[in-house]
């Protein structure tokens, strides 16, 4: 069997999760193995409904009041138990940052490795086989994980989900006993940060800008682009940042974050390679920049040469002509 | 407080990086290696930490003989002392060998170190899981991509970065934390420094005196294949009337791209 996490945060399951679960059941097909996924947390049961259909035949819910907010300790006590008990073949998680701080907690107390941060996967010999960027994307790396189950995290946004299928499945509740000597790390509050309604890493459309913005009150022809995009966030590159023109927590790149959304818009950036690091693996990549010969366009699937607050207002007008139709 | 910063040397952001036709492994000839980056914030976090609430910072690498320059600029930085696990094996991309060398020499050698800090990510192996593995092995509360970090006494506050938001979280010494840009800005070494550091004696420890067996060592992964990734054909660049051009590319998001 091929077990998932799934990933709630504020009531709601996570849609890279729910990749993840497609993707599972896509290698589960050619192992010819079943899917579960596992839900963790407290008053997640009612969840499970909303699984079943991407690949789940199995959902298995831990809950317990300890587990209400996420603490690394107190999961994977809880999801440790239940591997033991079921020995899967491999559990999948998406690596978002609770997946990344999740998993290889989890790995360490089976005593297993994990890769991480995975752009794809297939099956060798009855194991799953996955390739992952390393050096930020310039290089890819395929490997088996020798040990089982193989703990593995997927980027998210980069794996389809399924044609949603049947509705219905088993439904197995566990008892967790968490010690509260386990959780020695509680999350007290969350703190939101001003303005950010979707998370550049979440979005399927980032427009981001760069230095050619020239000053943060440009940033709004962005802002007025992604106002009209379902869907989408506005990023930027790192000298927008370190310029004070917009918080950090929008940057793309090596030190920043990375994403793969379905079109990263690059207004205004040269394409240096610390910020393709974090956009490279976008589905479609088009660019703007004054500078015929500016690195972006080497990656880009479409690229205006020209002066961005030329372009910029014409976009808005062919995005809403198109978005009316 | 007495304070670990677990460091790596790994190539600058900027290097190309390239696979030999012959091995199949990464041509190190020519890269230029640097103390990774996320790690020079816990270096500067805990250099801060003690010149606020006193104790000693202690910066621990696992690796070959060359990792020694980046423990002479953490010494340099302010680091107390520095230590050396030596490690001759190639880069395995293996999180969990790491870590079970790392939770071994704090178990052998630091046993009274109670906050162990770490960068959130090696450049390079982009793992993001040594922190996370050596607080399971130790036992440990952990707190990852740290921005804020507060501490009296065993008591410690810490805001970890997720989407979106930060999470104000809450623990007690020990305990594991990875930082994440934005928790400083880290400091240039002085002259003086760079002085004191070259006459700093660096120990460095073996495997057999932390009584780690092969098997122990010995990598959880299979490397099949490295590979550049593929050359990406080129797009459409076209440099035509701002109207015109705008019109052209949402054309092709729509109809070509089908994402608007
Ligand atoms: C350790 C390290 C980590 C780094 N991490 C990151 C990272 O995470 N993310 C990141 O982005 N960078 C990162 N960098 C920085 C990176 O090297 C570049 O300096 C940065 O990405 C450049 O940003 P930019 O493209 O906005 O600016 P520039 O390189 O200055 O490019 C500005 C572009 O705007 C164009 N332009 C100007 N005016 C106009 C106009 N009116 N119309 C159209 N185009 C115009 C110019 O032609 C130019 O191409 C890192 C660097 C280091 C050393
Ligand atoms: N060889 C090593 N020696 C010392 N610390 C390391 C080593 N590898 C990883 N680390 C620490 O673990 C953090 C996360 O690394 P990684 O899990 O490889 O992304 C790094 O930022 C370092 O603090």
């Amino acid at each position: 069997m091929i077990l998932v996490f799934i990933e709630v945060r504020e009531g709601k399951i996570k849609k890279f999760s729910l990749e993840a679960l497609s993707e599972a059941k896509r290698r589960a097909e050619d192992l010819k193995t079943e899917v579960a996924a596992v839900l963790i947390g407290h008053n997640v049961e009612n969840l499970a409904s909303e699984v079943f259909p991407f690949g789940a035949s199995k959902v298995y819910v831990l809950e317990n009041s300890l587990l209400r907010n996420y603490s690394a300790a107190g999961y994977a006590h809880a999801l440790h138990s239940l591997a033991e008990e079921i020995k899967p073949v491999a559990i999948l998680f998406s690596a978002s940052s609770l997946g990344k701080d999740f998993a290889p907690r989890l790995a360490a107390k089976l005593g297993v490795s994990v890769a991480s941060d995975c752009t794809k996967t297939a099956c060798r010999d009855g194991k799953l086989e996955v390739s992952r960027p390393i050096f930020a994307g310039k290089i890819f790396i395929t490997l088996t994980l020798r040990s089982s189950p193989q703990i593995v995290t997927l980027r998210p946004n980069v794996f389809p989900l399924m044609e949603p299928g049947a509705k219905e499945g088993e439904m197995v509740k566990k008892e967790v006993v968490i010690p509260e000597d386990q959780v020695k790390a509680q999350v007290v509050e969350i703190l939101k940060e001003e303005g950010a309604e979707i998370d550049v890493t979440e979005a399927e459309i980032v427009v981001s800008g760069g230095r050619g913005m020239k000053g943060p009150e440009n940033f709004d022809l962005l802002r007025e682009l992604t106002s009209l995009l379902p869907q989408s966030a506005v990023g930027s590159s790192r000298s927008a940042v370190d310029a004070g023109w917009i918080g950090h927590q929008h940057q793309v790149g090596q030190t920043g974050k990375t994403v793969s959304p379905d079109l990263y818009m690059a207004i205004g950036i040269s394409g240096a390679i610390q910020h393709l690091a974090g956009m490279s693996s976008s589905k479609y990549i088009v660019a703007v920049n004054k500078d015929r010969e500016a690195s972006i366009f080497k990656v880009a699937d479409f690229g205006i040469v020209g002066d961005l607050f030329q372009v910029i207002p014409y976009l808005k007008e062919e995005v809403k002509k198109v978005l009316s139709e | 407080m007495k304070i670990l910063v677990f460091v790596k040397r790994v190539p600058d952001t900027e290097s190309k990086i390239r696979i030999s036709n012959e091995t199949g492994k990464i041509i190190e000839e020519g890269l230029n290696f640097v103390l990774n980056p996320y790690d020079e914030h816990a270096v500067e976090e805990a250099i801060r930490l003690r010149e606020a609430k006193g104790g000693t910072v202690t910066v621990v690498s696992i690796g070959t003989e060359e990792a020694m320059i980046i423990l002479k600029k953490c010494l340099a930085m302010g680091a107390d002392k520095a230590v050396l696990v030596k490690d001759e094996a190639p880069e395995s991309y293996d999180g969990l060998r790491t870590a079970k060398i790392i939770a071994r020499a704090v178990e052998k050698k630091f046993p009274d170190h109670t906050l162990l800090l770490f960068g959130k990510q090696s450049v390079g192996a982009d793992n993001s899981q040594v922190p996370s593995m050596v607080a399971e092995l130790l036992g440990l509360p952990q707190v990852n991509v740290v921005t804020k970090l507060e501490m009296e006494g065993n008591q410690g506050v810490a805001h970890r970065e997720i989407e979106g938001a930060l999470e104000k979280v809450e623990f007690s010494l020990p305990a594991v934390i990875s930082a994440q840009k934005g928790l400083n800005e880290p400091r240039y070494e002085t002259l003086k420094g760079i002085m004191m550091a070259k006459k700093k004696e660096i120990p460095v420890i073996s495997f057999e005196e932390l009584e780690l067996k092969a098997e122990e060592v010995a990598s959880g992964l299979e490397i099949t294949k490295m590979e550049s990734p593929p050359q990406k054909q080129t797009g459409k660049i076209i440099e035509e009337e701002p109207a015109e051009a705008a019109k052209k590319m949402v054309e092709f998001l729509h109809k070509e791209a089908k994402v608007i």
